[in-house]
């Protein structure tokens, strides 16, 4: 059955793409964003302060990186499998947030830490001789100080959940993949590549554009190379 | 619970489990026997590096869903489709941490070397890779640990591994299939990344560990 519908069909049929456009691919793309910025969000209010108080006291350092980088190494469809098996979570959309913030934490919070490191010591000892108080310190020298390094791990981060978000659809999260899963199921070409040229633009879209906010949050690096 | 672990006793596992290893290393394999020949070729070359790097770059934001699913209407089901589209995936870390290592050679220290008399060759071969070598290798470790997890993707596109058991287990409602084909998955992963850890140390020449010891890392 499959290789009967594998044999006679274009590669891509544009009247399926122009009848569909907006009920069935457009909303898909906007749901793919919705997960994603969704579930960095969450990530980036978790990350933040455990990466500026692992930055402080370094001895949670190892065991919050050992814990996130586990998570991390978790293969996305396994942790989605385990995930839906818990009661209280289910198919769907949570258990692709949940995920998609587990597969964030170790990215974000150790470009947190990095990033507060990399501030010159004698830069904190200036704000301290101007009569600082540390939390001034923290929020007007160290974090914008930081930014660049931490926007590094935003992209990173962005990049690697659209890839995964495509993968939640299977668990029925929505969003690009599903596309890509229906295309499969019913041997339909046009479904497939879409999904997949959507999923791979909107990647390599986040990609670049995080990255120019990157190098102009770097303005001593574009200095340094003019 | 203890019905998870009736996965393992299962007639088929081994026979995914033996596919799932084989598409990971044949992957990562030809994954380095492209990447790793691209990065030495334009060692030399800023733009060639900044082009392979950038590839890299690019190659590395591409889904693996993605890649998986465009293989389809091209090539097919199967083990080969799902081979070419994992091999695609496991460059990009590969080529990118090559290309940099590589370029990241001090110039102070080439330069010592071509002033003891050494060849290119013998440069390349004493100095440079040497000193890449950890990184190269860490590259590969990177791979190597994505590929295995992607391998699970692979029964999308009929291609078999140990995904199928967890696919199996949500299309028949059987818990304890698709959480013990999720553990197996999980725990091969996780094998994967300690052993590539314990063998990156031993990539790390001698010289290179001494003076990681004395920067204290």
């Amino acid at each position: 059955m499959r290789s009967l519908a594998l044999q006679a069909q274009p590669l891509i049929d544009w009247a399926w793409i122009s009848a569909n456009l907006s009920d069935e691919i457009w909303p898909a793309v906007v749901g793919h964003i919705f997960l994603c910025s969704l579930s960095i969000g969450i990530a980036l209010v978790i990350s933040l302060p455990v990466g500026v108080l692992v930055a402080r006291y370094r001895k949670a350092y190892a065991p919050v990186v050992f814990f996130t980088g586990f998570l991390f190494s978790i293969p996305s469809l396994a942790f989605f499998a385990i995930l839906v098996a818990v009661p209280a979570i289910g198919i769907g959309f949570r258990a692709v947030i949940i995920a998609l913030v587990a597969y964030s934490l170790l990215v974000l919070i150790r470009n947190v830490v990095t990033g507060i490191d990399s501030v010159p010591p004698e830069t904190i000892d200036a704000a301290r001789g101007m009569g600082l108080t540390p939390s001034q310190i923290l929020f007007r020298v160290e974090l914008p100080l930081a930014l660049p390094v931490i926007v590094a791990g935003i992209r990173i981060a962005v990049v690697t959940v659209i890839g995964i978000a495509t993968i939640g659809a299977y668990i029925d999260g929505g969003g690009i993949g599903e596309l890509i899963f229906n295309g499969i199921s019913r041997g339909f070409f046009t479904q497939v590549i879409v999904g997949a040229v959507l999923a791979t633009a909107l990647a390599v879209i986040a990609d670049l554009l995080l990255l120019a906010m990157e190098r102009y949050l770097r303005p001593w690096a574009r200095a340094g190379r003019a | 619970m203890g019905d998870v672990f009736q996965v393992f006793l299962r007639d088929d596992f081994l026979t995914l489990l033996r596919q799932h290893i084989v598409l990971s290393v044949a992957a990562v394999v030809i994954a380095v026997a492209v990447a790793v020949p691209v990065a030495l070729a334009v060692r030399n070359t800023r733009v060639g590096a900044i082009i392979a790097i950038n590839i890299g770059n690019l190659g590395r934001a591409i889904p693996s869903l993605a890649l998986l699913a465009i293989a389809l209407p091209f090539l097919g089901f199967g083990f080969w489709p799902a081979l070419v589209a994992l091999t695609l995936t496991a460059i990009p870390p590969i080529l990118i941490n090559a290309s940099t290592a590589l370029r990241q050679v001090d110039r102070q220290v080439l330069d010592a070397a071509r002033g003891m008399g050494l060849s290119e060759g013998q440069i390349l071969g004493q100095v440079q890779l040497p000193i890449a070598a950890p990184v190269i290798f860490a590259g590969i470790r990177t791979s190597a640990v994505q590929v295995v997890a992607n391998a699970t993707l692979a029964t999308f596109i009929g291609g078999g591994a140990l995904g199928e058991l967890i696919v199996l287990g949500f299309q028949s409602a059987n818990l304890s299939v698709q959480i013990g084909g999720a553990l197996a998955v999980a725990a091969l992963a996780i094998t994967t990344e300690v052993l590539f850890g314990s063998i990156e140390r031993t990539f790390t020449p001698k010289g290179l560990q001494i003076a990681q010891k004395r920067r204290g890392k």
